[in-house]
């Protein structure tokens, strides 16, 4: 296991969270957050997400387990360690009978070294940041639900950040506000900062993420760079459909390509790629006279691994 | 690559080095160029706006920022409607007083003066000099109207933001958990001494503005000069906020056991119920010297000559206790507690 003093962001050594009533929502937890990446962390709904950004941030102790923030031991690093830590934990949470601004300013006000005299500065940074500047002056009880998660991403990004993080950052955002999101991600990212963004879907974050973690009831099943995780089915491969009415000529062709896992359906049929070029199967399945409506070669996605890893049911773990 | 098998054990299958790479941050983002953004770019971002200048500017003071964090938490305080119309009721109450005093003085001194206690006396004296409203309005007030304003604030300053989630973020800020308990107390003890003196000035203007005013005879006897009447009047304030102050430290404890405000508001509320029903039973004589709301009117001292400070001074360390325990308990639940709201 990496120490992580300089290289990481964030690194967990067996964190366990069990509540009150046995209910153990993290369990064994090895994270490692390198410093200046992107990293998804992503599991089903109930897997530990948030109970684990909770026992990073120091709201929640966890009941075994050590990890450092920023490089800082916690939970004693916490003054060190949280002015530079910009954080979006299950949604937002602000006074609604304030106003956006002046709710950015109790928050900061909380910041002990965050510097008054430029609060009104950083508070209006922000809030252009997220695009909230025309209702700034607006009471937060008039927000609507994707203003709210806006304002929480502008306080989170209050100050000068070394690490993000953020807690299903797109929650209640329509498409349009999502793909902001993971705009402002990016671009945050360029500056240096590392991005910690948790989410139940792959789809939302793989255009953004370098490194995944993903979750399953409470355990790590797996962590590392985006290639590192695809290489997790490399085993896997390449599968060739081919859609056709004479499915009994296509498989003979296939095989007689030598594919393997050679089989027919209603109306297609099928094989693994192998080392065979797709264009070559085109060629021999022409050339044998078979009515091709259409041949997909479909690779192993990311979306297969994790899927894989978290498995596909509907129903929530624990 | 690690990767964690079912018994949790992580394999590493990391060449030595990838680690640097993997580190070398997000060059190699694989996103498409995102389309119009009404999260903008800001031209010379935040961060390194923010960053370029914060080495300059030195960290403001630790004092500085505690005196940042208690000037927020008034301003929440004082400024929601809520507090405002528990202080104008407060207000308002002495002015019922003295108006009803004034139009049925005589029966009313009368009625008062056989009651039990120096309440009644003080009541008696109302008539004579308008100063005297601002005692009577206080020990009248001090029973519950006061803890009741009190509970309010003090019983919601922890569980009215675990409520609301606010806390999660106070916390993230990072707030530390033993300034912002402090900084909450002070700030709950600011509001005692507010809701105090809301009382005695609503009721030292009703009173010099319905009855004589002057020097004032003393329930001892002697005579004192208005402008010691009204120091006087400055020392109960203080004593009574300290009375109130001590329940401010009950109610935070309660704070902090609950994420429900209402709920430490009412048990507050309910402790100082019971608690008085219990001071007036008599088969418990022996535990009355323990009980806070026994000592919170203890200020009669103030209107003899020379003001008479043993009451008073027991009565301060009552206060001064139930501060030390109650304020043990919310800290070390507060410290300890995991934030799951
Ligand atoms: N305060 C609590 N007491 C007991 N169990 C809890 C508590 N908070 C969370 N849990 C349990 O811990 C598990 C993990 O919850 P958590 O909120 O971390 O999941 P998550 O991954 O964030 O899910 P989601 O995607 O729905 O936000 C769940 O089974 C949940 O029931
Ligand atoms: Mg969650």
């Amino acid at each position: 296991m990496t120490t992580g003093a300089g290289d990481h962001s964030i690194v967990t050594r067996g964190l366990t969270k069990r509540f009150r009533g046995g209910q153990v929502a993290v369990d064994d937890l090895h994270l490692s957050v390198p410093r200046g990446s992107v990293f998804g962390f992503l599991g089903p709904n109930g897997s530990g997400k948030t109970t684990t950004i909770r026992m990073l941030l120091g709201l929640v102790t966890p009941t075994g387990g050590a990890w450092e923030l920023l490089g800082a031991p916690m939970p004693g690093g916490i003054p060190a360690a949280l002015p530079r830590v910009g954080a979006l934990v299950e949604g937002p949470a602000f006074y609604p009978y304030l106003s956006g601004e002046a709710n950015l300013r109790r928050y900061d006000a909380a910041d002990p070294a965050a510097d008054p005299r430029t609060a009104s500065r950083r508070i209006a940074l922000a809030l252009e940041r997220v695009g909230l500047s025309a209702a700034a002056r607006k009471r937060y009880r008039a927000y609507s639900l994707g203003m709210r998660q806006r304002l929480a991403i502008a306080a989170a990004l209050l100050g000068p950040r070394e690490l993000l993080v953020l807690d299903e950052p797109t929650n209640g955002l329509d498409p349009q506000g999502t793909r902001e999101v993971r705009a402002l991600v990016k671009e945050i990212a360029a500056d240096g900062t590392t991005v910690f963004v948790s989410s139940h879907l792959l789809a939302e974050v793989e255009q953004m993420c370098t490194h995944l973690g993903v979750m399953r009831t409470g355990r790590l099943v797996a962590q590392g760079s985006l290639a590192e995780l695809r290489e997790l089915n490399a085993g896997e491969t390449a599968v060739v459909r081919v859609e056709t009415p004479d499915t009994a000529e296509a498989a003979s062709v296939l095989a007689g390509l030598g594919l393997a896992g050679v089989r027919t359906g209603d109306g297609e049929a099928g094989a693994e790629l192998g080392a065979v070029a797709p264009e070559r199967i085109t060629a021999a399945l022409v050339a044998a006279g078979v009515a091709v409506r259409g041949l997909a070669v479909r690779r192993p996605s990311l979306e297969d691994v994790f899927v894989g890893l978290t498995g596909e049911g509907f129903d929530v773990d624990g | 690559m690690s990767t964690v098998d079912g018994t949790g054990i992580v394999t590493e299958a990391e060449p030595a080095g990838k680690g640097a790479t993997a580190g070398s941050g997000p060059a190699a983002v694989p996103e498409r160029s995102s389309g119009g953004a009404g999260l903008r770019a800001v031209p010379g971002g935040l961060s390194a706006g923010a960053r370029e200048q914060a080495p300059a500017s030195r960290p403001p003071g630790a004092l500085r920022a505690w005196w940042r964090l208690l000037g927020s938490e008034a301003g929440l305080t004082f400024r929601r409607p809520r507090n405002l119309a528990v202080l104008a009721v407060l207000a308002a109450i002495p002015v019922l007083i003295g108006v009803v005093m004034r139009l049925f003085a005589e029966p009313l001194a009368a009625g008062a003066a056989d009651g039990p206690g120096n309440g009644g006396a003080i009541f008696a004296q109302v008539a004579g000099n308008g100063l005297f409203l601002t005692f009577a309005a206080l020990s009248l007030l001090v029973q519950l109207m006061l803890p009741v304003a009190v509970a309010v604030v003090a019983g919601d300053a922890v569980a009215g933001e675990a409520g609301a989630g606010t806390l999660r973020y106070l916390l993230t800020a990072p707030a530390g958990r033993t300034r912002l308990l402090a900084v909450k107390y002070g700030n709950a003890v600011l509001f005692c001494l507010a809701a105090v003196s809301v009382i005695a000035v609503s009721a030292l203007v009703i009173g010099l503005a319905l009855f004589p005013a002057g020097p004032i005879t003393l329930l001892s006897g002697t005579t004192i000069s208005f402008a010691e009447g009204l120091l006087r009047i400055g020392l109960v304030v203080l004593y009574v906020t300290a009375g109130m102050a001590a329940l401010a430290a009950v109610a935070l404890a309660l704070s902090t056991l609950t994420e429900a405000a209402i709920g430490a508001i009412a048990a507050t509320v309910v402790a100082v119920i019971v608690t008085q029903v219990l001071s007036v039973v008599p088969q418990l004589s022996w535990l009355h010297p323990y009980l806070l709301p026994q000592w919170w009117n203890g200020f009669d001292g103030v209107l003899r000559d020379p003001v008479a400070t043993a009451e008073m001074g027991q009565g301060l360390l009552v206060f001064a206790a139930y501060t030390a325990i109650f304020g043990s308990i919310a800290w070390a639940r507060f410290t300890g507690k995991d934030i799951t709201s």
